[in-house]
């Protein structure tokens, strides 16, 4: 994205003095490439205006509020902290614990969803008979609100009411750490497979039926076709949907809210800063929080596109459209 | 180049009616937005002042949810936005001074004030000031009680100890025995505990309500507390009990004590009439033998916005709803218990309420939370802190809560 912008930007900014040097090559586009790209960017201007307004802002704004004493209760005493706000939550122990509870969900639900994702994909791609109906049916958990689904399975959990805990005879696991993080990260798993399916599926599309023929010709079993000539296809499709799941996992909210409001340690990052933002009402250290979720983030973003090589499937290779 | 400042309008166009439908006011009568929690019968108040208003005015009532955070939270929002289509709003007697320090809210002066001042019982009087100023009008109290069985216990117990010793002996000869009351890590925790400091003639926080002070009263306390928790004398499932399943459980017949606000009896009345005959009330228990209880209150106070469009309309409908009359109407259909103290003497209010006497007695000398804009902050800390009560180490949990009631105080830590 921004090497483009760069390139479509530059050459109209130097066209009454063209300059020696590597640009030269640039400067010689065409007058009707340069018309084009010009076109371009004006087309996707009112896109990237209204992202600016919406995220940029508030991005901003959220940094600028994190380096200040900004409690809403305290409306007199508001002044600029510097990096205060940062030290007091990273010597936390409730920040890190909710760290750590969030980590530990984000890696089990994306590995669990991942294993039942593609079979799933493999279900969907492979059925010839009812299609539509499978397909449909698995994407059902997927298309209930999140916020739905956990009060059904809070209710499913609660003793005496629940058929879930008369049928396992658990007692109040909602009540006690291990067994209410269990619960979370089985509502997030059912409810997020079938995403996480679809993505799969649409990478099973990419692999060539002739490949998995040739390599069966050679004597490659089921498992070796899976392994040796899916995967590899595959791997674009698998790595985007890894992507969008452990961004998406990172940032758990409403099931916690829900099933646990948090209570006995089990309060993710995004619960917490909505706890010190909206119940506590300090913008300071909420913010703070806000931008460290934002900070995590994008450093798993940046992992997994630069370390991983992530790319929207059919564009990994450079200059290919 | 004009073809780029056409996304500008654009994206204007589609703010622009989001913005504009919170400012709509229809002409005519002025409204006052009353923005209060579930109650019943409040529309027929409601209706009543609407006539009594005879055209000055108009209330709607905008119902919160029942939950008292999400209460806070929606108020909060829109405050925090400086949205003018709130005037009237019913408060939790622990957010009136977190709202009026924030500046959310308008001082109660003059003639208003003196009408709310007069007659008004000391406590729920004490849950509306802040810095010496007068924030809110108390609408409704609320104390918790000791119901017994009184086919189980001959003498209610004065006092934690005693209690438990009864529990014990009951427990002993194979009867019910349990003392039900909530412990989950929620505002309850919270009241259950200031009931227990202020009973012992201890202190959470400094009379000026600025410093974490947790003396040796409040030492006290939570050795009762974990004493209570570890002692198998509650129901099993204390740690997780809130209000009505608390009831619930007492209804059920394992228990022999139950702590739990007056809206139990006409509940247990209707649930479970066999039961109910024999349940009987008392003071509170206190801690040391001698010396009476001190009990939380609760209830709600209501307070005008300080972005309210016609604020002398929003005044007079709030003296309006907490009026003499209305408050007797609501005690006596709802439930809430009223603030003005003649009332106590109503004919009507004793038979509502047959156990009033022991309410007014409790409500004379009061325990109030903590009166800090913070208060929300040291609540949650406080439960977090004490849940769960059996794993309570007197000494250190004290010294841990001074350095995080301290915090919270000054809003520097993080909130769990």
């Amino acid at each position: 994205m921004t090497h483009r912008v760069e390139t479509a930007e530059r050459p109209k900014a130097r066209v009454p003095r063209p300059r020696r040097g590597e640009r030269t090559e640039r400067a010689r586009l065409s007058e009707g490439k340069r018309a084009e790209r010009r076109l371009g960017w004006l087309l996707c201007a009112p896109a990237a205006l209204v992202m600016v307004a919406v995220t940029g802002y508030p991005i901003v704004y959220s940094i600028w509020l994190s380096l200040q004493r900004f409690d809403l209760k305290f409306p007199d005493e508001r002044e600029f902290v510097g990096l205060d706000n940062y030290v007091t939550v990273l010597s936390n122990g409730y920040w890190w614990t909710a760290f750590a509870v969030t980590f530990l969900i984000t890696v089990i639900t994306v590995a669990i969803e991942l294993v039942l994702g593609m079979a799933l994909a493999l279900v969907m791609h492979r059925t010839i008979v009812g299609r539509g109906l499978i397909r449909t049916s698995v994407l059902i958990p997927y298309g209930i609100v999140t916020v739905v689904a956990a009060f059904s399975w809070r209710y499913a959990w609660t003793p005496g009411t629940g058929y879930l805990t008369k049928l396992t005879g658990a007692e109040a696991p909602l009540t006690e750490r291990i067994s209410s993080l269990a619960i979370i990260i089985l509502a997030e798993v059912w409810k997020t497979t079938p995403f996480m399916a679809l993505l799969l599926l649409a990478g099973l599309a990419l692999v060539p039926a002739d490949l998995l023929k040739a390599a069966a010709m050679d004597g490659a079993g089921a498992w070796q076709r899976f392994t040796k000539v899916m995967l590899p296809v595959m791997k674009p499709a698998i790595l985007v949907a890894l992507l969008f799941r452990t961004l998406d996992a990172f940032r758990i909210f409403d099931n916690i809210y829900i099933l646990t409001q948090g209570a006995n340690n089990t309060s993710s990052v995004s619960m917490l800063t909505y706890n010190n933002l909206f119940r506590g009402l300090n913008l300071g250290i909420g913010s703070t929080m806000s931008v460290l979720v934002f900070i995590t983030v994008a450093i798993l973003a940046f992992i997994f596109i630069k370390l991983f090589g992530t790319a929207a499937p059919g564009s990994t290779e450079e200059g290919r459209r | 180049m004009t073809r780029r400042w056409l996304s500008l309008p654009l994206a204007t166009a589609l703010l622009v009616p989001l913005v504009a439908a919170c400012g709509s006011d229809s002409g005519g009568v002025p409204v006052i937005n009353l923005y209060y929690s579930t109650e019943q019968n409040l529309s027929t108040v409601i209706e009543d002042c609407n006539r009594q208003a005879a055209g000055r005015y108009r209330i709607v009532y905008n119902v919160l949810p029942r939950a008292a955070d999400e209460q806070r939270v929606q108020m909060v929002r829109r405050l925090a936005a400086e949205d003018s289509s709130m005037d009237v709003l019913g408060l939790d007697v622990t957010w009136t001074q977190e709202f009026a320090g924030a500046k959310w809210i308008r001082e109660w002066t003059g003639e208003n004030a003196a009408q709310v001042e007069n007659g008004t019982l000391a406590g729920p009087l004490e849950t509306a000031r802040y810095e010496g100023k007068l924030y809110a009008a108390p609408k409704n109290t609320n104390v918790q009680l000791l119901w017994y069985r009184r086919d189980l216990v001959q003498q209610p117990p004065t006092t934690w100890a005693e209690m438990m010793e009864q529990a014990r002996q009951l427990r002993a000869q194979g009867k019910p025995f349990r003392i039900i009351t909530m412990g989950a890590q929620y505002e309850g925790l919270v009241v259950l505990f200031n009931n227990l400091v202020v009973s012992a003639g201890g202190h959470i926080l400094n009379d000026d309500w600025t410093r974490a002070e947790l003396d040796s009263g409040a030492v006290r306390a939570l050795q009762v507390l974990q004493e209570f928790a570890s002692s198998g004398l509650t129901s099993p499932s204390f740690t997780n009990l809130i209000e009505d399943p608390a009831r619930l459980e007492f209804q059920a017949g394992s228990g022999a004590f139950h702590l739990n606000w007056p809206f139990v009896y006409p509940a247990i009345q209707q649930a479970a009439p066999d039961l109910a005959r024999n349940v009987g009330w008392a003071r509170y228990p206190g801690i040391d033998p001698g010396r009476p209880s001190r009990v939380t209150i609760g209830g709600y106070n209501l307070a005008v916005s300080a972005f309210s469009k016609h604020p002398d309309l929003a005044f007079d409908a709030a003296l309006c709803l907490r009026n003499e009359e209305h408050q007797k109407f609501s005690a006596i259909n709802d439930g809430v218990p009223p603030t003005i103290a003649r009332l106590y003497d109503d004919p009507e209010i004793a038979e509502a309420y047959p156990m009033k006497d022991d309410i007014l007695a409790e409500l004379q000398d009061a325990a109030v939370r903590p009166l800090t804009p913070a208060y929300q902050n040291v609540s949650t800390v406080l439960s977090a802190s004490l849940s769960p009560p059996q794993s309570i180490r007197p000494e250190q949990t004290a010294n841990e809560l001074r350095k995080s009631i301290q915090d919270a105080l000054e809003s520097k830590g993080v909130l769990p």
